[in-house]
This record gives structure tokens, sequence and C-alpha cells, in this order.
């Protein structure tokens, strides 16, 4: 966890007591509340709350993955979201992360086929999720 | 090895733009 936060983000602690007023800067309403910013200043990324460490990681895999897609970096933000399938299928970021892979792959290769592959692919893995919902309409 | 943590947010948005990485900030009400 500590490897992959200092290789791959600058990161920065906000105490609420200490720093309220950053806390209305950046709308954070709830502790913990995660953010991920590019480095512009664009949040990509939020969640709240504890999570276990591999849901955690997930979520912080998601925001680079996020970043990557927000700036239209689309084979990089389908690897990220292939990372998260890959090495932490379990995680709750996971069907999300299968959708957007889709998504980027759509956005990379123009071609329809890689959303009814997605579609295709949610009727074996996460059924029940909300992701596998709104990739149904992909479906042949 | 431990996290590398900031506190000032503006330092390490100067930091973020120069090493074009991206920022985690964790607003949090826990001892610092």
């Amino acid at each position: 966890m500590e490897s992959f936060i200092n290789a791959n983000y600058l990161p920065v602690k906000i105490h609420i007591k200490e720093q309220p007023k950053i806390f209305e800067r950046f709308g954070a309403q709830w502790t913990p509340t995660i953010q991920v910013l590019d480095p512009d200043g664009t949040k990509r990324h939020q969640f709240e709350g504890y999570l276990p460490p591999d849901d955690f990681l997930a979520q912080l895999q998601l925001g680079l993955a996020n970043s990557a897609f927000a700036r239209q970096q689309w084979k990089e933000a389908e690897t990220a979201y292939n990372e998260i399938l890959s090495t932490l299928p379990e995680s709750d970021a996971a069907p999300e992360a299968l959708y957007w892979r889709g998504v980027s792959r759509y956005k990379s290769s123009g071609d329809p086929t890689a959303l009814q592959q997605t579609a295709e692919a949610f009727k074996s893995r996460y059924a029940g999720s909300t992701w596998a919902k709104k990739a149904s309409v992909w479906a042949k | 090895m431990s996290i590398a943590w900031e506190n000032d947010i503006d330092a390490a948005l100067e930091k973020a733009r120069s090493s074009k990485r991206p920022l985690l900030v964790d607003f949090n009400a826990t001892p610092m």
C-alpha cells in the first residue's frame, strides 16, 4: 500500500481541526474523505469512509484509471482498469473497473464490439452489480 | 516504508504541476 501510494501519488493529509478551510475549499464533508486530484487540481475521484486494505487500494487504482480516462488517455485508462480486475478482482471497485475498461476500449478503437464483449463478460462476473445493469444495454 | 505525507495542499499542488503526478488527499480527523 505505502509503496503504491509513494510511487503513484503526491500524498497530502489534511486534519479537520488544523485546516478546516481546506475541507471547505475542496468540499470535504466527512472524515475520512479521500480525493484524487489531477496535477492541475481537478478532482477525478472521491470516496468516503474506512475500507479494508484491498478495497482501499482498489479505489486508489480506480482514481488513477479515472484520471487517465478524464485526460482521454484511453490505453492508459484501459491498462489501469485492467490492473484492478487482475490484481483485486474481489474488490468492490472491480465491477466499475470492468465497465470503464470496456468504455476505454471502445473510446480507443471506436469498435462497439468492445461494449458488447463487456456486457457479455458481466454475465459471468459481477452479474448482480449496478455496473452489470448499466452494461446490459450494450448486449446484442 | 512509510508514506511521505505533505500537509500543505498548495505546496503539493505546485509539486504536482511540475512533476505531473496526481495528488492523493486524505481529509481526516485522526491524530497527525
